[in-house]
């Protein structure tokens, strides 16, 4: 017999709370849900589009009624709860159905806060909050022609925008000294204005409204305590939300401004769940859709009988949803104590930009007519990031770290809908927009599924969470603490720790003691719980092979045909004739197809059969070649120049330092790939300047580079240090290979690791603390006794079987 | 499952279940195609033509997860019991009936359908 679960009101944030339960426990509950409003459930924040007749009221209905009925849930529309008798454990809708329950959902939203002036309840006076106003506004912007817009807040001026869109003349009359109070300060405020203006809005800033003048037959205008007037035959009240309480409060449940609940999204009555806009949760109440679903994600944990999550509360972020007004705003930006702004200003091309920045970390932003960093400034204050190291480039934005972006381009907002974003997968940004809207799709990840945009090479990512901000507005939901994947609800981060402190050695153990939602994982989950494991326990855990991607399993690159490419390991590319006839050698006995001379100073061996491996690998082996893991999460091959052997420029013998430290380092497993160089002179011949790892010979010593990417996001490298000899260069690389082994997470490049975790604290590891960087690198030598045993020169004696066809008939 | 039953060919021994590493899969080479024969966590075997619906890739070099295979070229995600792409990916991939009898595994050369 299952549970019934019954949700009162068919909104978003009660709805993502039966969507969750559809995918973590979808026998658990017997589910009811009463609606209100006549329709399905639609996206809310997708209203002012609706209003602006940018879309139709089908483009936002994110669960039509046929959604229900497959899922088999009840669904009474157009029908409301009016009572909860919490003993009997019933709900009583007006019209009189009558259902049990065992946990009850209150996800009743918000009103409107109506002004309670003389006139306020007269026909044509209209609220903002649901379909049912869009349509009371279409009608009457149909007949008249002036409006007038009570409340310059974020809803007031959407809805203002889109009665323009609709023809009418309006007035936006606002209480404050500048719009959007709550969101932006003076200075953004007024540009606002100034933009809004030029688009034919209308202000009456710092009026309090007295009365609406008019009788049954229609409005005449709206009267201001000082005496004034304005003409309107529509008035539109969009000064807030109250959230919607009164149930709750009816049936004895504990009410602030809220419906007050805990951390599980439970009210005082623990079988009584709330969420949404009418809860109130560590004295905030929220009204944005970001946060929602947060609740919602705890809230389906809790029922669902886990309860291992907590909602904590959110830090949101607002942009305007007005076609070709560009602002963003989030955390705290008024003047406080302690707190400094930096800002950039520029009257002309109409750009504010302020961060507030306290102890080196953001607290705040405003930004106006360039939001492109919005997203990252968020970020950086989500995460605590200190900007110590980058803050004199701050306001100029992540461009400035050294990523060259993508084609240049980092402003979306602008960009045509047939203006390619993703270059690898070809879908473009109108693709993207209509599939945030149409699908109703919320994250970076469901744009990922849908589109394919950024689902390749990921260099696109910034611009498609750009995208999704714009389409959504405030509502966007950056990630926060982002799962590893599907399987589980614990981060890299999290699930890293327990492997340390849990002592746990074997994906079984992974899956068994953190509660694993899955039997054995999935794709994106086991490679890298196999490398946490292998890193934490390099003694300990055992390489499980199948939870290592199809290259590293076959320690080969897979092409596009299924066959293979072998890279023999040429120490700091410097060979020798005897080498290179072995590798002819083998080319033209297996019959090679393409012999190629591959970036990284090696030769590479495409279109080698699977079953052809293990030969190719032991006449390599033979020939004394090791696999030059140029298929792995691995380090890959240390470039160098000639250096002072050579050239007549050379200060140092970079050759030499190149080839020890391929061979201190081959063989070792990374978060992701890594690339060295070592050059003989500052001209840096070898580009060291974009490795993970460089260096640059100068006279007295050794220059050390870090955080170099020269692929799909160019970066340059940052300084780590000087240092004088070879033996010096080993211990300072194999510490912080360590240090990035050990704690970036699964597939981050040292580029984004270093800007994650900031070079100070980098530096501050493997330079400052002598102590720290000598147990680092020993930890990184103790690992490589597992890791340099050769992977070719093993199967080409071992196994060789597995290469082969189970069997072959026909 | 009746039309399954009716298309009658001899069953093809094709080794044992051991054979297979469990997560993993093996080839066997047939008049139509290399058929990829996969054992899961549960040690349920399935078959499928070793060829992804999306641009050929060989699903036998793919992880297997629960009752999906992810193919190694660009992550398709490919339905074991039904040789169908995961939504919203849409494709399919012939299908071949594999029994087991005493750890010893049995394909039928002939694809469903």
């Amino acid at each position: 017999m299952k549970e019934k679960l019954v949700l009162v009101g068919n909104g978003m944030a009660g709805m993502k709370v039966i969507e969750e339960l559809q995918t973590i426990a979808p026998d658990k509950y017997d589910i009811t849900v009463f609606g209100a409003e006549p329709y399905g459930n639609y996206n809310r924040i997708m209203l002012s589009p609706l209003l602006a007749g940018e879309k139709t009221l089908d483009d936002i209905m994110l669960n039509g009624e046929d959604w229900y009925a497959e899922r088999g849930i009840t669904f009474h529309k157009g029908r409301e709860i009016i009572e909860v008798d919490r003993m009997g454990k019933r709900v009583f809708a007006d019209d009189g159905t009558v259902e049990d329950y065992d946990r009850l959902l209150l996800g009743t939203g918000s009103h409107p806060v109506v002004i309670p002036v003389p006139g306020h309840d007269l026909p044509g006076v209209l609220s903002y909050r649901d379909v049912k106003d869009v349509d009371a506004m279409f009608e009457a912007s149909r007949r008249h022609r002036k409006a007038v817009v009570i409340g310059g807040g974020l809803l007031g001026l959407e809805a203002a925008y889109g009665l323009m869109q609709q023809g009418m003349e309006v007035t936006v009359v606002h209480l404050m000294p500048w719009l959007m109070e709550r969101q932006l300060d003076e200075t953004a405020g007024n540009y606002l204005k100034e933009s809004l203006e030029a688009r034919g809005m209308r202000f009456r800033m710092q009026a309090e409204t007295s009365e609406i003048v008019g009788d049954d037959n229609g409005i005449e205008s709206v009267r201001f305590k000082d005496g004034s007037e304005e003409a309107a035959d529509l008035v539109v009240m969009a000064v807030g939300i109250r959230p919607n309480k009164e149930l709750a409060k009816r049936a004895g449940l504990h009410c602030e401004r809220g419906v007050v609940v805990s951390d599980t999204m439970q009210t005082f009555d623990p079988s009584i769940y709330a969420v949404g806009e009418c809860v109130q949760h560590r004295g905030t109440c929220y009204g944005l859709v970001a946060p929602l679903f947060e609740q919602a994600r705890v809230c389906a944990n809790h029922l669902a009988g886990y309860g291992f999550r907590l909602y904590e509360g959110s830090v949101t972020s607002t942009k305007l949803k007005v076609t070709g007004v560009d602002l963003f705003s989030a955390g705290a930006f008024q003047d406080a104590e302690g707190v400094e702004n930096i800002v950039y200003q520029d009257p002309h091309a109409g750009v504010y930009k302020k961060v507030c920045v306290k102890d080196d970390r953001i607290v705040g932003t405003v930004l106006y007519g360039d939001t492109g960093d919005g997203t990252w400034y968020f970020q950086l204050l989500r995460d605590g990031t200190s900007i110590a190291d980058f803050r004199d480039s701050l306001l100029f934005g992540q461009a400035h770290l050294g990523d060259s972006g993508h084609g240049g381009v980092s402003q979306v907002a602008n960009l045509p809908d047939d203006a390619q974003i993703c270059d690898c997968n070809g879908v473009c940004k109108g693709d993207i927009v209509q599939a945030i809207t149409r699908e109703g799709l919320f994250t970076l990840d469901d744009v990922k599924v849908h589109t394919k945009a950024s689902a390749s090479c990921g260099s696109c990512t910034g611009l498609v969470e750009q995208i999704l901000a714009a389409t959504m507005g405030g509502d966007y939901e950056a990630a926060q603490v982002k799962p590893m994947c599907g399987c589980t609800d614990m981060s890299h981060d999290q699930v890293r720790e327990a492997i340390r402190e849990g002592r746990l050695t074997s994906l079984r153990q992974v899956f068994d003691n953190l509660g694993w939602k899955t039997d054995d994982g999935c794709e994106k989950c086991r490679p890298a719980l196999n490398y946490y494991l292998i890193a934490t326990w390099p003694d300990e855990a055992e390489d499980d092979a199948q939870a290592r991607f199809v290259n590293e399993r076959m320690h080969a690159n897979i092409q596009k045909d299924g066959t293979f490419s072998v890279v023999p390991r040429i120490w700091g590319g410097v060979t020798t004739p005897s080498q290179l006839r072995s590798i002819a050698e083998v080319a033209e006995k297996y019959e090679v197809p393409t012999v190629k001379i591959t970036g990284g100073q090696r030769i590479d061996l495409l279109g080698v059969k699977k079953e052809q491996l293990p030969g190719v690998w032991g006449d390599l082996s033979d020939a004394g070649f090791v696999s030059g893991h140029a298929y792995g999460k691995a380090l890959r091959t240390v470039k160098t120049c000639v250096g002072s052997e050579w050239c007549r420029f050379g200060v140092q013998d970079s050759t030499t330092c190149g080839i020890e430290l391929e061979k201190m380092t081959w063989g070792t497993w990374t978060p992701h790939k890594v690339k060295m160089a070592a050059s003989g002179c500052p001209r840096n011949c070898a580009e060291a300047s974009i490795k993970d790892f460089g260096v640059v010979a100068i006279e007295s010593g050794w220059e050390l580079h870090v955080g170099g990417n020269g692929g799909v996001k160019v970066r340059a490298t940052d300084v780590l240090c000087r240092v004088e000899t070879i033996d010096e260069v080993k211990e300072y690389c194999a510490a912080f290979l360590q240090l990035y082994r050990e704690e970036a997470r699964y597939l981050e490049r040292t580029a984004p690791w270093i800007e994650r975790v900031g070079l100070s604290y980098v530096r501050d590891r493997v330079v400052e603390d002598p102590e720290d960087r000598r147990a680092l690198a020993g930890r990184f030598h103790a690992s490589q006794k597992q890791a340099q045993e050769d992977p070719w020169q093993f199967y080409s004696k071992n196994h060789q079987d597995k290469f082969e066809p189970l069997k072959r008939a026909g | 499952m009746q039309a399954e039953q009716t298309s009658r060919t001899d069953w093809l021994a094709v080794g044992r279940l051991d054979d297979i590493p469990r997560l993993g899969a093996r080839v066997v080479e047939t008049a139509h195609g290399p058929v990829a024969v996969f054992r899961n966590g549960a040690d349920e075997v399935f078959a499928l033509l070793d060829r992804c619906p999306h641009q050929g890739g060989p699903l036998s070099e793919g992880m297997v997860h629960g009752r999906l295979v992810t193919c190694p070229l660009h992550q398709w995600n490919i339905h074991l019991d039904r040789g169908e792409a995961r939504a919203p990916d849409h494709g399919c991939v012939p299908r071949f009936q594999v029994k087991q009898a005493d750890g010893e595994l049995f394909l039928n050369p002939e694809p469903v359908g």
